[in-house]
C-alpha cells in the first residue's frame, strides 16, 4: 500500500466520473428494455383499411366493423334523427366540431360525408369503452333527444353525430375515421381516397 | 469452536434452548456460517412486542398468509394457463373443468385476491385508528403504501389474464387513465398496451409482470416493511412506546422475559412480551378463524354474487362490444367512484390518484402528538367515522350503474373523502386530547 497522502479532489473527480459513465451506461442499457414495449412491426402493419358493404343497412340500424382492432360504427340515420340533432346544439361541448376529431371532409353539422350515413370509431373519448347505441331510449338521458349514445362505463353522452354533451367526463367528440365511398353501397374504412 | 451467540441464547428462558448432541452441533455449525439463531431470536423469539395487541393486530400476519397462498396457487395456475389472446380464455376453462383440482387452485387464487384486499384494508384501518403512521413510523407507513400500490397493480394485471369481457374492458379503462396525462398521454398508453388496442401483446406483458416482476417487488417490499417495523418497534392500541429511555424504568417494572440485546442495550423495555410464543399462538388463532371464513367463500360462494368474479367475465373478450354495465372488482370501486364523480377527464384521474396520495401523506397531515383514537378528541373520532362511511358509500357507488342520484352521492362523498384529510390537518395542530397513561392498559 502506498503512503501517498489522500488527494480528495482527485478522488472526488474519479467518483463523479465513474458515476457519470456508469449512469450513461445504465441509461443506454435501459433503451432496449423500454423500447421493446412499443408496438411490434407486426402490430404496426395490421392496420389495413377494411371494406364495408352497406347495401343491407336498414334505416336506424347500426353495424360494427373492426378496423385496427377498434369497433367502427356505420349507422343509417333516419330523417327524424337528423332533425333532432339541431335542437340540442346548445347542450354540446363542441357542436361545430372545432377539435380535430375528424378530417376536413367530415367537418360539418352531421359529421359525415353523406347526411344519413354516419361512420365513427365507437370508442368513448374518455377512457375507451364502447358506448351503447340507445335507439329511441336516449330520452331518459337527455330530455327531448330520442336517440344517442350512452357510455356504460362513466356515463358520457353523445348525439347521433357523435358529438359529446356537456357535463360528462368525455372531453371530445367521437373520432371519425378516414373513409371513402367506393360506390353507393360500399365504404372503405381507414383510407380517404379520391373517387372519380 | 463454540458459537459466539450460544452464550446469549442458552441463558434465555423463552428462547430456543440447545441440548448437547447432534442437533446442537448442527445448529452451531450453521450459526458459525450464517446468523440463523441470531435472526430467529432478534426477530421472533426475543422480539419485544407490546402486550396489549388486540383483534386489529391479526391482519399483518394474515396478509403474509394470503401472499403465500397467492404465490403457491399462482405458480400452479401458470402450469396450465396459456398467456395468449387465442388461448387464455380457453385455458382458464380447461383449468376449471379438466385439470384435477384446477377449480380449487383457481378459486383459492381468485378468492385470495379479494381476501388480500380485505386484510390489507383492515390492516391500514388499524394503522389509522391507532396512529401507527406517526413519527417514527413514517417510512414503515410509506413501505406499506408502496405495498398497497404494488398490490393494486398486481390485482389489475391478474384480472386481464382470463381474457373475459370484464378483463378486457377493465384494462381498456385503466390503461386509458394514463391517456389523460397532457402531451405524453396517448403515446404512453400505446407504449403500455404495445398495440393500438388491448391485444395479445398486452396480455403477454401483463402475464410477465403479474407472475414475475410484481411478486418480486411485493416480496422485497414486505421484507423492507418488516425490517422497518422491527427497527422502530410495533405501535399498540394505546399508542405509547414500550421502549423507554435507558435507565428510566425501575428493575421491578421490567418484564421478566429475555429480549434481544439489540433492543435492550439502547432502551429499557416495559409492558412487552416476546413475539414467540405469545403472538405466534395468537396469530394461529387468527389464521384458524380466517381460514374458516376463507374456505367458506372458496367452497360455497367463490363468485361472491359477482363481486369477486364478475358475470361478464364468463364471456370471452370482445373488442367490439362493451358490457352493459362495467365496474371494477369491489376493492377498486371506492377509487373508481371518485374517478366517475368528476365530469372532466384529466381532473377525474388526478382526483383518483390524489385519493391514494393523501393516504400516503397521513404521517405529515396528522400534526397531533397523541396517536391512538382512545385518547384523541371527539372530532377525530367523528372524522374517522365519517371517513369509514364515505369509503363504504364510495365502494357501493362505484359498483352500481351510474345514475344522476349516484353521481351526486359520489360527488358528495368525494368531497367528504378529501375533507377527512383537510380537517385532520386543521384540528390536529391544537387538538384537545385525553392524558396518556404512563403504562399500557388492558
Amino acid at each position: 500500500m502506498s503512503n501517498a497522502p489522500v488527494d480528495n479532489s482527485r478522488r472526488r473527480f474519479l467518483t463523479i466520473a465513474t458515476s457519470v459513465v456508469g449512469g450513461v451506461g445504465a441509461a443506454g442499457a435501459a433503451v432496449p428494455f423500454i423500447a421493446s414495449w412499443n408496438p411490434s412491426e407486426r402490430a404496426k402493419s395490421a392496420g389495413a383499411p377494411v371494406e364495408v358493404d352497406i347495401s343491407k343497412l336498414e334505416p336506424g340500424q347500426l353495424i360494427r366493423v373492426e378496423w385496427r382492432g377498434k369497433p367502427v360504427w356505420v349507422i343509417y340515420r333516419t330523417p327524424k334523427m337528423l332533425e333532432q340533432m339541431k335542437q340540442h346544439e346548445d347542450q354540446l361541448r363542441d357542436p361545430n366540431s372545432d377539435e380535430a376529431q375528424q378530417l376536413e371532409s367530415a367537418k360539418n353539422n352531421y359529421r359525415s360525408k353523406r347526411e344519413e350515413i354516419f361512420v365513427a370509431v365507437g370508442i368513448c373519448t374518455h377512457l375507451g369503452c364502447s358506448p351503447t347505441f340507445m335507439n329511441g331510449g336516449f330520452g331518459e338521458k337527455v330530455e327531448g333527444t330520442a336517440d344517442g349514445f350512452f357510455c356504460p362505463c362513466h356515463g358520457s353522452k353523445f348525439d347521433m353525430a357523435g358529438r359529446v354533451f356537456q357535463n360528462v367526463p368525455a372531453p371530445l367528440n367521437l373520432e371519425i375515421p378516414p373513409y371513402t365511398f367506393l360506390d353507393d353501397t360500399t365504404i372503405l374504412v381507414g383510407e380517404e381516397q379520391e373517387v372519380a | 469452536m463454540t458459537s459466539k451467540y450460544e452464550e446469549q441464547t442458552a441463558t434465555g428462558d423463552n428462547t430456543t434452548t440447545k441440548s448437547g448432541g447432534v442437533v446442537s452441533s448442527v445448529v452451531n455449525w450453521i450459526d458459525d456460517r450464517i446468523p440463523m439463531t441470531r435472526v430467529w431470536n432478534m426477530h421472533i423469539a426475543q422480539y419485544p412486542a407490546p402486550k396489549n395487541f388486540n383483534f386489529w393486530y391479526l391482519f399483518g400476519s394474515l396478509a403474509i398468509l394470503v401472499l403465500v397462498n397467492q404465490i403457491v396457487t399462482g405458480i400452479w395456475l401458470t402450469m396450465n394457463f396459456v398467456p395468449s389472446a387465442e388461448g387464455a380464455f380457453a385455458s382458464v376453462e380447461y383449468i376449471m373443468r379438466d385439470v384435477e383440482y384446477g377449480w380449487l387452485l383457481r378459486y383459492l387464487h381468485s378468492t385470495g385476491a379479494s381476501a388480500f384486499f380485505v386484510v390489507v384494508y383492515l390492516h391500514m384501518f388499524r394503522g389509522m385508528i391507532y396512529g401507527s403512521y406517526q413519527k417514527p413510523r413514517e417510512l414503515l407507513w410509506l413501505f406499506g403504501m408502496l405495498i398497497f400500490l404494488a398490490l393494486m397493480a398486481e390485482a389489475f394485471m391478474g384480472y386481464l389474464l382470463p381474457w373475459g369481457q370484464m378483463s378486457f374492458w377493465g384494462a381498456q379503462v385503466i390503461i386509458s387513465l394514463f391517456g389523460a396525462i397532457p402531451v405524453i398521454g396517448e403515446d404512453l398508453t400505446l407504449w403500455i398496451r404495445g398495440d393500438y388496442v388491448i391485444s395479445g401483446a398486452t396480455l403477454n406483458r401483463f402475464f410477465a409482470l403479474h407472475v414475475i416482476a410484481l411478486p418480486l417487488v411485493l416480496v422485497i417490499l414486505v421484507f423492507l416493511h418488516i425490517v422497518a417495523l422491527h427497527e422502530v418497534g410495533s405501535n399498540n392500541p394505546d399508542g405509547i412506546e414500550v421502549k423507554r429511555k435507558k435507565g428510566s424504568v425501575a428493575e421491578e417494572d421490567k418484564p421478566k422475559f429475555k429480549f434481544h440485546e439489540y433492543y435492550t442495550s439502547k432502551k429499557d423495555v416495559v409492558d412487552a412480551i416476546p413475539f414467540h410464543p405469545y403472538y405466534t399462538v395468537k396469530d394461529i388463532l387468527g389464521v384458524a378463524g380466517f381460514l374458516i371464513l376463507f374456505c367458506w367463500v372458496v367452497f360455497f360462494m367463490p363468485e361472491m354474487n359477482g363481486f369477486f368474479l364478475e358475470a361478464p367475465n364468463f364471456e370471452a373478450a370482445n373488442p367490439l362490444k362493451t358490457p352493459e354495465h362495467i365496474f371494477p372488482v369491489w376493492y377498486f370501486t371506492p377509487f373508481y367512484a371518485i374517478l366517475r364523480a368528476i365530469p372532466d377527464k384529466l381532473f377525474g384521474v388526478v382526483a383518483m390518484g390524489a385519493s391514494i396520495v393523501m393516504l400516503a401523506l397521513l404521517p405529515w397531515l396528522d400534526r397531533g402528538k397523541v396517536r391512538s383514537i382512545r385518547y384523541r378528541s371527539v372530532w377525530h373520532k367523528l372524522n374517522i367515522a365519517q371517513f369509514v362511511v364515505t369509503f363504504l358509500i364510495l365502494g357501493w357507488a362505484g359498483a352500481t350503474p351510474q345514475t344522476v342520484q349516484s353521481t351526486i352521492l359520489s360527488q358528495i362523498c368525494t368531497v367528504t373523502y378529501f375533507m377527512f384529510f383537510v380537517l385532520l390537518y386543521v384540528y390536529s395542530k391544537n387538538e384537545v386530547t385525553k392524558p396518556l397513561p404512563t403504562r399500557l392498559t388492558k
